[in-house]
């Protein structure tokens, strides 16, 4: 759910980014944090455990410039990916605009993505939403690990709808601005049809 | 969807300011926000300068619905008040009309009881505002989104944003 303020010419559209345990969504934030204008962002918030694993959520606040006078701002967010988080999780998908499903490319963490997916699916569903029917990106992330599995087999488990996919390295930040680009760009075509 | 957007027009937000520009004296309040219960922050009024208002609008969204999360656990509907005590500086966060978030930061110079009494008042007078906003835009999207400022964005607006 988009906040559209005439008073102050803002909007502003929550990102959430979705997957399972370590599969890099706080590490897409941390690479958008250190490559984006000190005027452009926020602070990161990042709500972690000891060991770094995600406790609550990431946020990161982001604002991309105008439109037609308007500034738009995305706030990203990631949720916690491991299993047991589950009621966490919910809560950070609430007044989403737009979803970005981190997979891990390793075969290993096959049963782990779609898990998560089917999760993410379940989860939107409680809220009233259909992931079907919201801005959604796929992003296939760890491409440079020697165990990651081809794009087409990640894309047959967990791509059957055919949203927009991208492949990427989180950690040296290849494909993390093509997928958040793609994203808002689908969120902003969406406020465009009005909803 | 399960949400309309939030569309905040000049008329009420001046309304909104003036309940909690009030409430900030007559609380003797620091700052005071009105955060949407998704995290965007909606206003703010004292010495906002010092704080950092984006962070502290998203987790405090986070932290109400951390509650609520809790309170339908023990099957309480929500906890409509938190209340934080600090060593210098506490937090009254209270909900306002089931969908956004009041929150109101005060030293010694006022008390928890003046505190709750104020909000409470200017609660009643923001969700009256709240509700008028809410019926303007099922208004307003009836009629049809003309006026609304997205719709005329061409692909290029889009791509330009990314330039």
């Amino acid at each position: 759910m988009s906040f559209i303020n005439y008073a102050s010419r803002e909007i502003n559209c929550k990102i959430v980014y979705y997957g399972p345990g370590l599969c890099g969504k706080t590490t897409n934030l941390q690479f958008i944090y250190q490559r984006t204008a000190p005027d452009a962002k926020g602070k990161m918030i990042s709500l972690a455990t000891e060991t770094e694993r995600t406790l609550f959520f990431d946020f990161l606040p982001l604002s991309l410039g105008e439109i037609r006078g308007f500034k738009t701002r995305f706030h990203l967010y990631t949720v916690p990916g491991q299993v047991f988080y589950d009621a966490s999780r919910k809560l950070i998908l609430k007044g989403v605009d737009g979803v970005v499903f981190v997979a891990d490319s390793q075969e290993e963490r096959i049963d782990a993505n779609i898990e998560s997916l089917e999760n993410l699916r379940i989860n939107l569903k409680e809220q009233g939403y259909d992931l079907d029917k919201l801005p959604y990106i796929v992003q296939y992330n760890k491409r440079d690990l020697p165990g990651a599995m081809s794009v087409d087999e990640l894309h047959d488990e967990l791509n059957p709808t055919n949203v927009p996919e991208f492949e990427a390295c989180a950690t040296t930040g290849e494909g993390v601005f093509e997928t958040l680009k793609a994203v808002a760009k689908l969120i902003l075509i969406d406020l465009k049809k009005g909803k | 969807m399960s949400n309309p957007t939030l569309v905040m027009y000049d008329e009420e937000f001046q309304e909104v300011n003036e309940v909690i520009e009030r409430l900030l004296k007559e609380a003797n309040a620091k700052v005071i926000f009105l955060v949407d219960k998704n995290g965007q922050l909606i206003s703010g009024v004292g010495e906002t300068e010092r704080f950092d208002t984006t962070s502290l609008a998203s987790l405090t969204a986070g932290n109400i619905a951390a509650t609520g999360g809790l309170a339908k656990l023990i099957g309480e509907k929500e906890f409509s008040i938190l209340f934080h005590e600090g060593e210098k500086d506490n937090l009254h966060i209270s909900i306002v009309g089931g969908r956004v978030i009041l929150v109101v930061l005060f030293d010694n110079r006022s008390s928890l009881g003046l505190v709750r009494l104020r909000v409470k008042k200017s609660s009643e007078e923001l969700s009256a505002i709240f509700e008028k906003l809410m019926n303007k835009s099922e208004e307003r999207e009836k009629r049809g989104s003309a006026d609304f400022p997205f719709a005329e964005i061409t692909d290029d607006d889009i791509d330009n944003l990314f330039s």
